[in-house]
């Protein structure tokens, strides 16, 4: 296989991971720690809004910050749930609206865990649709 | 690749092997390598890849495989000379794949020499491993619904008679968490470990030809077993075909080809899903949300993460509401789950709601057995079903009423006959069993509120005994039901006695249906005693369905009609004969309905108790029952253990 990309998907609420995952699983714990600092880039885009009116556009974020490394991108739901993606920056195939439809597949994917009853808002996603989508997500980009 | 890997000793030009056949290389030697003992499951290919390096395949697996073949005895020892496992006196790796490669050489046709290894070949074939191979891999191409698992599933237990279940379950589930199997070959895995386990308690109740072949090739199989010839195993093998094709055909009820009998839901059990669902969704049209769902599936004891899982599996366009298909195969799932079925990777076939709305399009409104006997039952006595669909299966359950009424039977049926004088009689029982279903429908309802008695609901209003208009019931199995004729006389009591106490059940969706049928139905009932029922009732027959949607009209007309009728029930006390008798006294008639009210009412309570008390009793027996059963067994193993720790 050739050398994979690294992407990394996390979904935040509160600012503790409900679900993370990333593709190589080396250096894990450094796109853990790029994602919680972005988090705080996502807060300053979030309070920037002010009170405008929220719509679909305004969820995507955009690039947040991009480092020599990689890029990262947000999106943020109407109940502050921040989804965050980490790409590898030589992956230059990634067009702006695919990562914006990955988004919504993220979204929709998370209103089906929620449909769930016994999932409790705030539990971590042991939702197997949802894993496999993001997996099969991944996959795409890699 | 292989050969670099395997080591050994060099034996001859290298292995070229193909992706495809390096899989179905790998998991063959993974599968006799396990037979020799401790072997990995054939799990991904790396796994198997990595394993071969320390483990040799077992002569006698291999030898089966070989013979499998179906090439003649020579050109095996041919083979197994060349690919040098004489020489080394075992199957090594390297030796495995050269006699595998040779032998799909041999197949198709070309000398066996070890230039032939060289070539492009297809896979070996083998008369069992072939469809292994390819069912595991996925080849839709090849698999022919349930014929074709035929060989695999009996020589499995043939050829491999070593591997026990373990290895067994190990295979079907990894397989199924491999990511070249495709989902639905997974349920055929599942399913058959579990055929020769606890199967037949889920099926066991009408199902009757399942069980039969599926013990049938059992007992083929075990002779089969101790048969080390390549013949031996072939006979049996194809009675056992023709006996399980058949059964399978007798399954096929249309389409599908699916041999995944777990998963797919019998009549009875169809039946009960159904009735649980009304009681949860009066309406079987629409659908149960979450939190009711959640509620009633947490009663099952499976684990929240299992149950979670289980709702994505069944709530098929997540919209966090269960339909009826949904439903059933949300119960089915956990029901199986409780049966010890490992759940699937993806909704089986059977199970999707577009199946089972085919398959099962109107549910049965007609089975009053179930009716009154789930929607009899409180919601307090729900986890008890669910608790005894643990233990019991499915034809238990269809046992179990059958005490439980004849229990309440008893007792209702004294009810009838100290009541009857006091009463007018009914004159048709017809018209009387249709309204005692629906006030067994209705008077649970309110007790399912408020678990106690009608006082409670008639002050919300609410009317259990008297339901206007009954869906004609013809009790395909309930005709001894004697809930139905228990409640017959407390019904008339009630109406005759009693102001008619508004309506009683929760808004039903629909009440468009024939309402003027149903004003007319409304004020017979009000106005008439139950003689009058007679006639009403073939009304009642006309509009089957009109019991749902009558009750949020008669709800509207009471208001109106309280006042106009509250005399007139009065009048109608007295019998239905007497109706000119009635009116020139009114106001004697009117102490004594009085009296009677109050009297009746007590009585009418007083019956409902017992029934509950008497139901409760029979549960209770019941779980008495199984708690023996569960102590004999603990003594049983305890004795069986006892002269081994006891020295």
């Amino acid at each position: 296989m050739a050398v994979p990309l690294p992407g990394d998907k996390t979904v935040v609420a509160q600012n503790y991971p409900l679900y993370i995952r990333s593709v190589p699983t080396e250096s894990e714990l450094k796109f853990h720690y790029m994602v919680h600092t972005s988090l705080d880039v996502v807060d300053e885009k979030i309070s920037a809004m002010g009170k405008a009116l929220v719509d679909q556009r305004e969820l995507y974020l955009g690039l947040l910050y991009p480092t020599e490394d990689y890029k990262v991108y947000g999106y943020v739901t109407n109940s502050k749930v921040k989804f965050v993606m980490v790409v590898d920056s030589s992956n230059t195939a990634l067009r702006d609206n695919e990562i914006r439809s990955m988004f919504r597949k993220l979204h929709n994917s998370y209103t089906d865990v929620m449909c769930n009853p016994f999932y409790n808002p705030g539990d971590r996603i042991q939702s197997r649709a949802f894993d496999s989508m993001v997996t099969s997500m991944m996959v795409q980009v890699c | 690749m292989e050969a670099a890997a395997g080591g050994g000793c060099g034996s001859g030009p290298p292995l070229l092997l193909s992706e495809g056949e390096q899989q179905c290389y790998s998991e063959l030697f993974a599968r006799c390598a396990g037979a020799a003992g401790g072997g990995p499951g054939s799990g991904p290919p790396e796994a198997a890849r990595a394993a071969p390096g320390a483990a040799t395949a077992a002569a006698g697996p291999v030898a089966d495989l070989f013979r499998a073949s179906q090439l003649p005895a020579e050109t095996l020892h041919q083979i197994t000379e060349l690919c040098g496992a004489k020489r080394v006196g075992y199957f090594g790796p390297t030796q495995f794949y050269v006699a595998l490669k040779l032998i799909a050489a041999a197949q198709s046709g070309l000398p066996v020499r070890i230039e032939s290894i060289k070539c492009e070949l297809p896979l070996p074939r083998f008369m069992m491993s072939k469809t292994d191979a390819e069912i595991r891999f996925g080849n839709p191409a090849e698999l022919h619904g349930t014929k074709v698992q035929i060989p695999y599933l009996i020589t499995e237990k043939s050829t491999f008679k070593r591997m026990d279940d373990e290895e067994k379950q190990q295979e079907t589930q990894s397989p199924a968490m491999s990511p070249l199997a495709s989902p639905p070959s997974s349920p055929p895995h599942y399913q058959r470990v579990p055929l020769s386990h606890g199967y037949s308690k889920l099926r066991s109740s009408t199902e009757q030809m399942h069980p039969a072949p599926y013990e049938a090739r059992q007992s083929l199989v075990q002779p089969e077993g101790p048969s080390s010839g390549g013949p031996g195993p072939k006979p049996p093998r194809h009675q056992a075909s023709l006996i399980r094709s058949f059964s399978v055909e007798r399954e096929l009820q249309d389409h599908s080809n699916y041999p995944d009998e777990p998963w797919r839901i019998t009549e009875e059990q169809r039946e009960y899903y159904v009735n649980q669902f009304r009681s949860l969704q009066p309406d079987p049209s629409s659908f149960i949300s979450g939190s009711v769902a959640k509620n009633f599936f947490t009663k099952s004891k499976l684990s929240i993460p299992e149950l979670s899982y289980i709702w994505e599996l069944s709530d098929a366009d997540c919209d966090g509401a269960l339909t009826l298909p949904e439903f059933c195969a949300a119960f089915h799932l956990i029901v199986a789950r409780k049966n010890g079925y490992p759940l699937p990777e993806g909704l089986p076939p059977t199970l999707q709601p577009e199946y089972l709305q085919a398959a099962f399009p109107k549910p049965k409104w007609e089975c009053t057995l179930f009716d009154s006997y789930s929607e009899s039952m409180p919601a307090n006595q729900q986890p008890r079903d669910l608790n005894r669909m643990e233990k019991l299966s499915v034809k238990d359950m269809a046992d179990f009423p059958a005490p439980t009424q004849d229990v309440t039977g008893d007792d209702k049926q004294a009810l009838t006959s100290a009541t009857d004088e006091a009463l007018p009689k009914d004159i048709s029982e017809d018209s009387a069993t249709p309204k005692d279903s629906n006030s067994l429908k209705a008077r649970p309802r309110s007790r399912s509120y408020s678990s106690t008695s009608i006082e409670e609901a008639m002050k919300r209003g609410e009317d259990p005994p008297t339901p206007p208009p009954r869906p004609q019931k013809t009790h395909s199995r309930a005709s001894s039901l004697d809930l139905n004729k228990v409640f017959q006389p407390s019904v008339p009591a009630s109406k005759s006695g009693l102001l008619p106490p508004p309506p009683a059940l929760p808004p039903r969706p629909c009440p468009s249906q024939s309402e003027p049928a149903s004003e007319a139905e409304l004020h017979s009932q009000l106005n008439r005693a139950p003689s009058q029922a007679a006639e009403s009732s073939p009304t009642k027959k006309d509009i089957p369905y009109s019991q749902p949607p009558s009750k949020p009209i008669r709800r509207k007309f009471r208001p109106e009609n309280q006042a106009t009728e509250s005399q007139e029930p009065s009048t109608t006390v007295g019998g239905p004969a007497s109706v000119a008798t009635v009116k020139p006294h009114p106001a004697v008639q009117k102490q004594s309905s009085k009296q009677k009210k109050a009297i009746q009412t007590a009585i009418r309570k007083n019956k409902e108790a017992n029934a509950v008390l008497a139901r409760l009793n029979s549960e209770l027996q019941q779980q008495l029952k199984e708690v023996h059963q569960e102590r004999i067994a603990l003594e049983n193993q305890l004795e069986q253990l006892r002269p081994v720790t006891v020295l």
